[in-house]
């Protein structure tokens, strides 16, 4: 499984952090320091897989962010940059040429994106219609019921 | 979709992250935070009620201050608040700051699972979606409680939404970890392993990750799966990439469920239906063939799809680890991704190979290219891949490559990443021991590894090369020559002043003859040295000029002069001032008898496992010991892990005893302690303790009682009989013993013939692989076993494999015989074998408290209930090596029952089919005395007896 998601901007700014396992915020803290220390140090067109303590780390740097998991030893390093790519994807097809700023301003979004595709650092649907058809299908749920609610009551 | 229309709803939030993005300094953004979060802690005290919005609004807010690193002590009970609105958006946002800032508030959380349960029965879909990633973020025990019966119901329904399936299994596989005691699938298993046939293909995704662990866990109830993942798995292999629609990736038929559904299989064992798995070889050979096919996209997600598959089903075939075939062709891809522009591809490879280095079909394979891996070590620019092909060089050498990889690894270290050098080192040294055949290599190894990385050498390893040329005479005067010639470098490491001053102090004598190392050369380069040094190497040449004066009596005056001047005698280090009294008195009234025998020359060390090896382990952690040595745990029944985590335990305790049997201080004085101390009792004392002074053997305090020195095997580390030099195993007799404790390995081996054998047991059943391999280019004729019927024919330099199960119905002492017939160039051959099946292989380990423990003790105290027997050690007393030996007995090793904690306690039910026998054990270690006491009591004499029998052939 994932152990946790995090993405982070080139100056080191975390935009978007997800634990798949309870840890302490100091814990937590700690691994974001090391992950944005180790990824950015990394120099261009090396491998995208690290290790660190027990763990494989997987990151892809997509413009201006990096996108970084910390896998278990038995997970797919490959499979892991294809769900870190399908969630990019996932994000685009949303925002429409999702850049850094989208997910600043609607973080929320991006959690709940994040959420149709994996649970409990597993993948829980691929296929990309699905995903943006639930997202659809929430969204139209926010207007309508907003709608509905916002009618005058007799 | 424009961006705007779906963040909406929120200005005000939009508003203040603007805000924040626009201060210019950490002050200025923690002024605005704070401002903010006073607004909205008096709108929340305030006295008007606020609408949803404004609090959903809030909580957001409050929600990105948290994300941005600073603490939010308020505002959880709003957002509880929102679980309950009917309007999606603010249950969503409610959910989502739950999901993010856990808090174990236990009023709280009450109220938090009252929300998830009205939306988990609300029969909304999207609510129970929310519900269960809620339960699945937070994943407490008390969701668990809470939950954990009503998700699995959820699941297998036929009404279930299939989004919400997919949400119930990971939410299901999320409490499991938290939790196992609380699910319980008992009626459910059937349901769930048939999701794996479910027609949605997210389902089968989502479902296959809770399948596997389950099965993990319960292998045999879920057994069922594989033939059913071989199906499915087959069906996607042999698809169109158009037939999966959207589940196909860039041309890839859904590769998360393939790999998945190879990971599934890697849970059990090789299918034992013939069909299933002609099958499943079709599929792992149609993956290895679509490896070779030109791509179909020149995207990098193409290729990556396709060869995360192709890796998972490589790491498929190395578990099987019985389809030659197929482990050489997987050996041959991996080849050609070591050559490959993708650099992550190289890495893969470097790291798979290291897996297939260590299985006894494809270490050859993974041999050949050597040339390629050395390349990569010295022309990678990506540390981490380098640091992946020196992992490879180790586990792929073997006696014939060792002094070519010994020598790239040393010349790369000179250039070596800092970060890496201390693992090169051990692991240099490792090899350079493990397949020494001539000492004069091993000694000149070591000696260019402390002129090269100096620093990067630990105790260990200095401690280790003493060791061995203290305990083999053959390669004293080499030592101690080339020890003379590296010291005479101007600027030498400390390291090497070190081994320099012992050898030389021990062995100079083997190269006074010569005039250019006369003994006062000899002391002379020494001593130019001691004013560079720290006060450890200083007191360790001081020790070594006392052993020159008994060597050579013709130093006596110039060294008592240096000993006698000021800067010795008065310094202000109280250990070196001491030594220098000390050994100055008895220089001058020692008669030269009395001074040959209280300096004389060191005794052989006690043999014991190499703790370089174990050191490495430990640097690298659990999870990062090099994939060849895990695999080889693996084989040897999965106890990695557990060997590591009791190895880090143990730690503390060896210091204890360290520091209470002797001084632990690594310099001569301290080794010659029995001897030294007998003069001057105090200057022991003052030694400074050494975390890692173990390794010379210095706990089993005077080396006199030393056990005899086998000459073949220097290196007694517990992994080395899986690994790729196998054993060349001796008679049977022994090698039946050598299986009491673990079940894989090789039980006979003569010119013609090796048996390897592989078993697993559980409970009172078993199943055991024997593989008759034929070590010549002749073919085999009339090849019969007694075991069952096998091939008559077995062609020069193939195996053959047999499989045999056991059951045990009630307890034995006899092992069962194994006859071998087989005509070799027209002599008949006929060979007589024990195999190694003994009772405990059916233990069911058990753990229990000390309390519980004294009481079934005492429950077992008739006389013929116990067995008893005091024996010598036959191997070295190591802590860690007794411990993996009394868990590959199968018994729990239960801690902190003994009130003394040298020793061992275990625990065991045995599994026949007539009945359950338990057993309890204790073994009590003398480290002094060399000698072991073994008790065991169990409610049938027979086995207490025979246990014992087994047992103190063991140590």
């Amino acid at each position: 499984m994932m152990r946790f998601l995090l993405l982070f901007s080139r100056q080191g700014k975390l935009r978007l952090q997800k634990w798949f396992l309870p840890l302490p915020e100091r814990e937590k803290k700690k691994i974001i320091r090391d992950m944005v220390a180790m990824v950015l140090a990394r120099k261009p067109r090396t491998c995208n897989f690290l290790h660190w303590r027990d763990l494989k780390i997987v990151y892809k740097r997509y413009a201006s962010l990096y996108f970084c998991c910390g896998l278990e030893e038995q997970d797919n390093e490959l499979l892991a940059l294809e769900v870190l790519h399908r969630y990019v994807e996932l994000l685009d097809k949303y925002f429409g040429n999702v850049c850094e700023l989208d997910i600043i301003f609607n973080f929320e979004k991006a959690y709940f994106i994040l959420d149709e595709f994996l649970m409990g650092g597993e993948i829980q649907e691929t296929s990309k219609l699905s995903i943006s058809k639930s997202i659809e299908a929430s969204d139209m749920l926010q207007e309508t019921m907003e709608e509905y609610m916002s009618k005058p009551a007799f | 979709m424009p961006a705007v229309s779906k963040g909406d709803g929120m200005r005000g939030l939009a508003v203040f992250i603007s805000d924040i993005r626009n201060c210019k300094s950490k002050e200025a953004e923690i002024k605005r935070i704070n401002k903010e979060l006073a607004n909205i802690r008096s709108k929340f005290k305030g006295d008007k009620a606020l609408d949803g919005y404004s609090k959903k609004k809030y909580v957001c807010k409050l929600l990105f201050i948290f994300l941005l690193g600073h603490d939010i002590d308020f505002g959880h009970m709003e957002a509880v608040n929102l679980l309950s609105s009917n309007k999606y958006t603010e249950k969503q946002i409610g959910y989502l700051f739950i999901s993010v800032l856990v808090n174990s508030n236990s009023e709280l959380i009450r109220l938090i699972n009252n929300a998830i349960k009205n939306d988990l029965s609300s029969r909304n879909p999207t609510f129970m979606c929310l519900a269960l990633h809620c339960i699945a973020n937070v994943g407490s025990r008390e969701m668990a409680e809470a939950f954990a019966g009503e998700i699995p119901r959820i699941l297998v329904a036929g009404d279930t939404m299939d989004s919400v399936k997919q949400s119930a299994a990971l939410c299901l596989l999320r409490l499991y970890k938290t939790s196992p005691d609380l699910v319980l699938m008992g009626e459910w298993t059937s349901r769930v392993v048939h999701l794996l046939n479910d027609q949605h293909m997210g389902v089968v995704t989502a479902a296959i990750s809770l399948i596997t662990c389950l099965s993990q866990k319960n292998p045999d109830e879920f057994k069922t799966c594989v033939s059913l993942a071989v199906s499915r798995l087959s069906r996607i292999v042999s698809s169109a990439s158009t037939d999966l629609q959207d589940y196909t990736y860039y041309f890839v038929p859904a590769p998360w469920l393939s790999c998945k559904l190879l990971r599934l299989l890697q849970c059990y064992p090789p299918p034992e239906d013939g069909a299933v798995k002609g099958r499943l070889v079709e599929c792992l050979e149609t993956i290895l063939n679509k490896a070779q096919e030109p791509p179909k996209s020149k995207k990098v997600q193409h290729s990556n799809a396709k060869n995360a598959i192709l890796f998972e089903a490589i790491a498929l075939i190395i578990h099987y680890d019985s389809e030659p075939n197929l482990l050489v062709r997987a050996c041959n891809q991996l080849g050609q991704f070591l050559q490959h522009r993708e650099t992550n591809l190289r890495y893969l490879a470097l790291e798979s190979m290291c897996t297939l280095a260590s299985s006894e079909f494809s270490h050859e394979a993974v041999k050949t290219h050597i040339e390629t891996v050395i390349n990569a070590l010295k022309t990678e620019r990506d540390v981490s891949v380098r640091q992946r092909a020196a992992d490879l060089l180790y586990a792929m050498c073997d006696r014939s490559n060792a002094k070519q990889i010994v020598a790239e690894m040393l010349s790369y270290l000179e250039t070596a990443d800092y970060s890496i050098r201390e693992e090169m080192v051990l692991k240099v040294a490792i090899l350079a021991e493990k397949y020494a055949v001539d000492y004069s290599w091993y000694v000149d190894t070591i000696l260019n590894l402390i002129r090269i990385a100096g620093d990067y050498v630990s105790e260990e390893v200095w401690y280790r090369v003493i060791q061995i040329v203290i305990n083999r005479d053959d390669v004293q005067g080499y030592a101690a020559k080339t020890v003379f010639e590296a010291l005479q470098a101007p600027a030498c490491h400390e390291n090497m002043v070190k081994v320099g001053g012992y050898i030389l102090g021990e062995f100079g004598n083997l190269i006074a003859g010569d005039p250019r190392s006369s003994p006062l050369v000899q002391f002379n380069l020494l001593h130019s040295k001691f004013h560079l040094c720290s006060v450890p190497t200083r007191a360790l040449l001081l020790s070594a000029y006392i052993k020159f004066i008994n060597l050579f009596p013709e130093t006596k005056s110039t060294i008592q002069e240096v000993l006698r001047c000021d800067s010795q005698i008065r310094n202000s280090d109280v250990e070196l001032q001491q030594r220098a009294v000390e050994y100055l008195k008895l220089s001058s009234i020692a008669s030269t008898d009395v001074l040959a025998t209280v300096l004389e020359e060191m005794p052989p060390f006690p043999e014991r496992e190499s703790s370089i090896l174990a050191k490495l382990k430990k640097k690298k952690g659990p999870g990062a010991v090099s994939a060849g040595e895990l695999e080889e745990g693996k084989r040897e029944g999965g106890e990695v892990n557990g060997w590591e985590v009791n190895q880090q335990k143990s730690e503390p305790s060896q210091e204890n005893a360290s520091s209470l049997t002797t001084s632990p201080s690594p310099t001569p004085t301290a080794m010659h302690l029995s001897l030294t101390s007998f003069f001057f009792p105090s200057s022991l004392s003052q030694s400074t303790p050494s975390p890692s002074a173990d390794l010379l053997g210095l706990r089993s305090a005077a080396p006199v009682s030393a056990a005899p020195v086998s000459a073949g095997s220097l290196l007694v580390d517990v992994f080395s009989e899986a690994g790729p030099a196998a054993s060349t195993a001796g008679v049977n007799d022994d090698g039946f013993l050598r299986f009491v404790c673990k079940n894989n390995g090789v039980l006979f081996e003569n010119q013609l013939l090796q048996i390897g054998i592989k078993s697993e047991y559980r409970q009172n059943l078993g199943r055991m692989y024997l593989f008759y391999g034929n070590k010549t280019s002749v073919q085999f004729v009339s090849f019969s076993t007694t075991l069952k019927p096998v091939d008559p024919l077995v062609e020069g330099g193939a195996q053959v494999q047999q499989v045999i199960n056991i059951e045990c119905l009630s307890d034995f002492s006899d092992a069962p015989l194994l006859n071998i017939k087989f005509r070799y160039g027209g002599a008949l051959q006929n060979l007589s074998l024990k195999l190694p099946v003994t009772i405990n292989k059916f233990f069911q380990p058990t753990e229990m408290s000390s309390h519980d423990f004294f009481q079934r003790w005492k429950q077992l105290s008739q006389p013929q209930q116990e067995a008893q027997k005091i024996f010598k050690a036959n191997h070295p007393m190591d802590t860690e090596v007794l411990k993996a030996k009394l868990l590959g007995l199968g018994t729990a090793l239960l801690d902190n029952v003994d009130p003394n904690p040298e020793n061992f306690v275990c625990a065991g039910v045995i599994q026949t089919k007539a009945q359950q026998i338990g057993c309890l054990l204790r073994l009590e270690p003398n480290a002094q005395a060399q000698m072991y006491r073994l008790t065991l009591r169990s409610s049938k004499d027979t086995v207490a007896k025979r246990l014992c029998e087994l047992l103190s052939e063991q140590f």
